[in-house]
């Protein structure tokens, strides 16, 4: 364990801080970034503590160059980030399909806030869910994780990187304004304590013979400078890396793609269960507004109105199977969201009963008392 | 081994032949030609400096007639390895006779 | 005929793609020829090359080299290798792809990539056009020239590659044209020496776009434009190195520049100690 990391303890942090040590935990090698309200703190942090681990921090000229530069950096063995926001995230999404098809483990963080366009840079939105999943263009599954306090901004950050390296994806960090710029209670147990997932890297000889094994899920990793002399390719590609443009090996590349995601699917997605064991009603939230909902499943159920809350913690792949399963012995889901509807389209394909959504618009942090008012009024 | 810029204008202008010319030997080169990966562009036989090479007749199986070398030129090569580089196929490649 | 002979660069290219898809007179082929021919007599370990390309008919050409070569987005190739070369620079990243890919959907990468002084070679092979896509007009088209976007004659200013690269602070400046193989390769093998960023432009002709719109029948008679206009300044005014295709100016190549300034990767391993040693 490199000394300079974060020592075990209690601090009092806000959540970029709790990203970026989480990072450091995690292995982080290599920051490329832009500075973007409101997750440049995660940059500035990195600028300063990323040199002391011996890693590499490099300011790019836009996020476009930042989102390559860290696929490149991975391609070298690095574990890499970056960190954005909305417009900055619009900017990364055709390198994140890049991500995708090479097969490249890097983790993105997303500090989501107000939109369209610039929108409101220091202020909250919920308006990139769809974004991450559907951002980048073509068939990919996407892994988001959706943190929504300062402890998770560090832990989940940590299990972003595992995931990449283990699925071999860009793994999407995918917060929000007020979680990265509050300040509340972080506990960093001995690091021992802390799962780290190192890359599994091919060795030369190569005992595969071929770049990519598209009939295993995964194969380790090749990284230049060994001597497989492989092609990496953005254009749909055959095991050897050549380039085609023959749709079977589209069919094959893509399927692989797909399924190395789907199938285990049941190992990536995660999700906390709060009032469920008698909820007749229950709100699926995310984020801050996971945190409002907590408070507004309190005050209902104050009133004697049975809700739980179900936070996913992967909102990509969405917790399908559990959501099916709850929503066949409740009356009705609840989404709020900071946007206009998002996720709860995706809740409603999964769900059994009837899916309400409480749009709030971005700006500030969801009012529990709305989201009382809206359930009552709709109970 | 000592290497002459055969730069023959240079010798001949003068007027002088070089006392020890007998100890250095004209290169000779032998052209190899992968007629099937050629696409006819010309830049073989437009930029042999010893004009050695000419489109052949013969259609390989892209439809483009490959380069050879001219009937009675084939001791005219000086393995210069101009048209190996400019050739921007990879199919014609200039070996060096050594030993005659 | 057919001599089933191999070809003495087959060591260094993924031969079993050949024939490449670059069309008949394309100068392509002879820039891959030059970059083969150059690490194959330099003393850099083999294994150590990287080639990176974004998207076109030049970054196709990573994908028949036999190193480590990455096909990346259009006009994200200068960032990803920046990437590559920053976790390991042991590693000689090349950087080939063409005038539409670096300069203008890549246009903002490649300047801060000399400003930064990244230890990369950028080899810009320039054919005017975009010719994967039919030969639309971009950055470097010539004033006048026309292009399947450009029916009436181009209206706008082009670019002067070499000279936007100097005034950048690129360690390494210099233009040819594909038909200055041997100082192509002689150009590749300095510049992958140089700690910084070097530049070198390739000239190069694209018959069935470029050369078709612009009285240039096939490869071969812009090969022998460039023949005829050539001119080698190696101490050339870089502001006046505009090229077209009016023969009435010359088409300067050489080498511009070569300036020694303190590198990315070392003022950044200076950094990193810095940091390092700090209790």
């Amino acid at each position: 364990m490199n000394k300079k990391l974060i020592k075990p303890g209690n601090y009092f942090m806000n959540g970029n801080f709790a990203c970026a040590e989480g990072a450091l935990v995690a292995g982080l090698n290599f920051y490329a970034g832009y500075p973007i309200t409101p997750s440049s703190e995660i940059m500035e942090r990195l600028s300063y503590r990323l040199p002391q681990v011996g890693g590499h921090f490099i300011e790019m000229e836009d996020e476009i160059a930042s989102m390559a530069a860290i696929i490149g950096a991975s391609n070298a063995g690095a574990k890499a980030m970056t960190a954005t926001s909305g417009p900055g995230f619009s900017l990364m999404q055709e390198n994140i399909g890049l991500a995708v098809i090479t097969e490249t483990p890097v983790v993105v963080v997303d500090e989501m806030r107000g939109g369209p366009s610039t929108g409101l840079p220091t202020r909250v939105g919920q308006g990139d869910i769809m974004q991450a999943m559907w951002g980048t263009h073509g068939d990919h599954e996407a892994i988001a994780y959706a943190p929504s306090s300062v402890q998770e901004m560090f832990d989940l950050t940590i299990k972003a990187f595992n995931t990449a390296e283990r699925y071999r994806q860009p793994v999407i960090v995918l917060t929000d304004q007020v979680i990265g710029h509050m300040s509340e209670r972080l506990v960093v147990r001995d690091l021992s304590d802390y799962e780290i997932v190192e890359r599994e890297l091919r060795e030369y000889p190569d005992p595969i013979g071929k770049v990519h094994d598209f009939s295993r899920d995964f194969v380790p990793m090749v990284i230049a400078g060994k001597g497989f002399h492989y092609n990496i390719d953005s254009l749909t590609h055959d095991e050897r890396g050549y380039p085609s443009n023959d749709p079977m090996v589209e069919e094959v590349m893509v399927k692989h793609l797909i399924e190395k995601i789907r199938k285990n699917e049941d190992k990536i997605v995660e999700y906390k269960e709060y009032f469920l064991d008698d909820a007749e009603i229950i709100i699926i939230a995310y984020g801050i507004t996971a945190r409002s909902s907590i408070q507004a499943v309190r005050e209902l159920r104050e009133k004697g109105i049975r809700v739980g809350l179900f936070r996913p913690i992967t909102i990509w792949p969405i917790p399908k199977k559990r959501i099916m399963e709850l929503s066949e012995r409740v009356n009705a889901i609840y989404v709020p969201e900071i946007n206009f509807g998002q996720y709860s389209h995706a809740i409603r394909e999964f769900s059994k009963s009837p899916v309400y959504e409480i749009p709030f618009p971005p700006g500030k942090v969801p009012d529990p008392k709305r989201i009382v008012r809206m359930i009552e009024g709709g109970s | 081994m000592i290497t002459i810029d055969f730069d023959s204008e240079k010798i001949y202008k003068t007027g002088r032949t070089p006392i020890n010319l007998q100890n250095f030997r004209k290169p000779l080169g032998r052209v190899h030609i992968i007629a099937e990966r050629c696409k006819e562009c010309g830049y073989c036989w437009t930029y042999c400096p010893k004009e050695v090479l000419e489109k052949s007749d013969y259609v390989n199986k892209n439809g483009y007639h490959p380069p050879r070398v001219k009937k009675g030129r084939e001791n005219d090569c000086v393995a210069c390895g101009m048209c190996e580089a400019i050739c921007p196929d990879f199919a014609i490649f200039v070996e060096e006779i050594k030993n005659e | 005929m057919v001599e089933e002979i191999v070809h003495p660069k087959d060591a260094y290219l993924r031969s079993d793609r050949f024939p490449h898809i670059w069309c008949p007179g394309c100068g392509l082929g002879i820039v891959l020829k030059s970059y083969v021919d150059a690490i194959s007599k330099l003393d850099i370990p083999y294994n150590n090359h990287v080639l990176v390309s974004g998207i076109g008919c030049t970054a196709r050409l990573p994908g028949y080299a036999n190193v480590d070569s990455y096909h990346t987005t259009h006009g994200r190739a200068i960032p990803f290798a920046t990437g590559l070369k920053i976790v390991n620079p042991e590693l000689q990243v090349t950087v080939i792809s063409g005038d539409g890919d670096l300069f203008n959907i890549g246009g903002n990468h490649i300047i801060h990539a000399a400003r930064r002084n990244m230890d990369l070679l950028v080899v810009c092979v320039n054919n005017f056009n975009y010719g994967m896509t039919g030969g639309q007009h971009g950055a470097t088209t010539p004033e006048g020239a026309r292009t399947s976007t450009t029916p009436y004659g181009n209206i706008e200013h082009s670019f002067n590659l070499p000279y936007i690269m100097s005034s950048l602070g690129a360690s390494y400046v210099a233009r040819w044209t594909s038909l200055h193989v041997r100082q192509l390769t002689r150009s590749i093998m300095k510049a992958m020496k140089i700690r910084g960023f070097s530049f070198i432009e390739v000239i190069s002709p694209c018959p069935p776009n470029f050369g078709k719109y612009n009285r240039f029948s096939d490869g071969l008679s812009q090969m022998q434009f460039f023949y005829e206009n050539s001119v080698l300044d190696n101490n050339a005014d870089l502001s006046e190195a505009y090229i077209d295709f009016t023969g009435k100016r010359p088409l300067i190549v050489g080498e511009f520049v070569h300036r020694i300034r303190p590198s990315y990767i070392d003022l950044e391993k200076e950094l990193i100690r810095k940091a390092m040693e700090e209790p």
